[in-house]
């Protein structure tokens, strides 16, 4: 099994093929939506492979440290440039295969028109934190 | 015997192990052991005295743990094998239990960790599911918290307004997993009102009997929000509410309002209304007028603005509104919601899906970018209308 990572994205993914805001749909299509998204991580975890799932505020902060008994400094809210996701999944999966078969699902969910939104999702494999035994054998 | 019955022993059988002798942390630990033995034997072996097994088991897991401990510390120190003789007393001390996991020491997430187990009697890992954190945090999270009230005396008597908040907070956690959290409060809030007489424990009481009671209507079947003018009023729960508003009543005449009672008394004004339209908006602003006075809450002026936007009109309501910070949460979406009333979709739709960009859940984002999608699809069909009137 191998774990990936979905990450959808409020900017800097590619435009979709059906890249209409959201509050321009009716809300008859912003059902469906949800509906398709809670349908698609239902089925998941009924076939074993949903790990964990988190939707995630459009705004946020950098901080970093400053120093030793000074506050960390904080610079935000994010330039209208920042690369901002939106959301996480993990998957655990069989194969590359199937995590690549499962994001192309997550992304044909219906937008504007109930028409496929096609939004580029990233999927990022986990670094595992060993490598399997047989993957070495001379170790 | 269900689960909520075997919860309600919790208490009283720690109290005894304290009373014994232990002390808090070790016998607390004893009985999570026990009831966890209790969950896995009893469905096939029942015993005829739950609260007698209770205490004899968790009594035996504190020896052995006891022992173990001295064992590994290689102390000599002889552990009394037997309880002291007599019977168990049927009284407990479950009120000294809430104020000690309740203590002002604790910051409120250790305080309702260690509340929902020492007094509530859920284990660790349906507290962990029910905050969504691994079962290991929620366990650091409770013995850290036991650690930091180790000195306090448990006989001290405390604040009934530090329980009164950790319950609350419990109860707006709602539900998620297999623990219905709001139902657990109500339960624990029921059992504190038992054991002391306070005004705002009883409007507490009410106050969740009063949500508690509309909770079906609440949410769609898809899990979409429904606001409570278009609440389907036929699904409340009429026997949750008669007995609320008789706690309340009751709470009230005492004549030592609080805010909890003035917040179940809003309530109990909307539980009250037969229709949405029916509802007395006028007497519900001067309960928020109490409120304010009470707590000064900005939270509380927000809801006000809403109120006072159906008893004097949008205008009004929207000057009420522009009286108060603009970044207080939700801010944006009361204003959406006053100015689509007051007869501007246009502003209404956008401030809707400015609201929906800053909402602070899921379900309100779900909701609010549904309204402004809804004010949307209004204004285009009124624009096609207009252009379709011009070309005939």
């Amino acid at each position: 099994m191998a774990k990936y990572l979905l990450l959808k994205h409020y900017r800097g993914a590619p435009a979709a093929v059906n890249d209409v805001p959201m509050e321009k749909w009716t809300p008859e299509e912003i059902t469906a939506h949800v509906r398709y998204m809670n349908d698609f991580a239902a089925r998941l975890e009924e076939s074993g492979e949903f790990v964990g799932g988190q939707a995630l505020a459009p705004e946020g902060e950098w901080v970093r440290y400053d120093g030793e008994g000074r506050p960390p400094v904080t610079d935000g809210p994010f330039a209208e440039t920042k690369d901002l996701i939106a959301g996480w999944m993990i998957i655990d999966v069989d194969s590359h295969e199937r995590a690549i078969e499962l994001a192309g699902e997550l992304s044909a969910a219906p937008g504007a028109g109930g028409k496929p939104i096609h939004e580029w999702l990233e999927l990022r494999p986990f670094l595992a934190e060993n490598p399997a035994v047989t993957d070495c054998p001379h170790r | 015997m269900n689960d909520a019955l075997l919860r309600s022993l919790t208490p009283g059988v720690l109290t005894v192990l304290v009373r014994r002798g232990a002390d808090f942390a070790a016998a607390e630990d004893a009985v999570q052991e026990a009831l966890i033995e209790a969950l896995r034997v009893w469905p096939a072996d029942p015993p005829r005295d739950a609260r007698g097994w209770l205490v004899t088991v968790a009594w035996r897991k504190f020896l052995d743990a006891t022992r173990a401990d001295t064992a590994r510390r290689r102390r000599e120190d002889r552990v009394e094998e037997e309880p002291p003789p007599g019977p168990t007393p049927a009284v407990d001390d479950t009120l000294q239990l809430y104020f000690l996991c309740a203590h002002p020491s604790l910051t409120p997430s250790s305080a309702v960790a260690l509340t929902l187990r020492a007094v509530g009697g859920l284990t660790t890992r349906q507290i962990a599911q029910a905050y969504l954190v691994p079962e290991a945090t929620m366990a650091q999270r409770i013995s850290r918290a036991k650690r930091t009230v180790s000195g306090v005396r448990f006989d001290q008597h405390g604040d009934v307004a530090t329980v009164l908040r950790v319950l609350y907070l419990v109860f707006n956690e709602g539900y998620s997993g297999d623990v219905d959290l709001a139902a657990e409060a109500i339960r624990l809030t029921r059992q504190l009102a038992a054991s002391i007489d306070h005004p705002e424990v009883a409007g507490l009481l009410a106050l969740m009997l009063l949500h508690h009671a509309r909770r079906a209507a609440r949410t769609a079947p898809d899990g979409s929000l429904v606001p409570l003018a278009e609440q389907d009023r036929g699904r409340w729960d009429t026997a949750l509410i008669a007995e609320g508003v008789e706690i309340l009543q009751a709470a009230l005449a005492r004549d030592r309002l609080g805010e909890f009672q003035a917040q179940a008394a809003i309530a109990a004004l909307h539980a009250d209304a037969p229709r949405a339209e029916e509802t007395d908006w006028v007497q519900i602003v001067e309960w928020y007028d109490e409120l304010s006075r009470l707590t000064d809450s900005p939270v509380v002026r927000l809801n006000r603005a809403v109120a006072v936007g159906q008893a004097d009109g949008p205008r009004a309501g929207l000057a009420a509104l522009a009286e108060l910070d603009a970044s207080l949460p939700r801010h944006t979406a009361v204003a959406a919601y006053l100015h689509e009333r007051d007869g501007d979709p246009t502003t209404a739709a956008r401030l809707y899906a400015e609201a929906a960009h800053k909402a602070p859940s899921l379900a309100e984002r779900d909701h609010l970018t549904r309204q402004a999608a809804r004010l949307n699809t209004y204004l285009s069909r009124r624009a096609a209308d207009d252009v379709d009137g011009t070309d005939e």
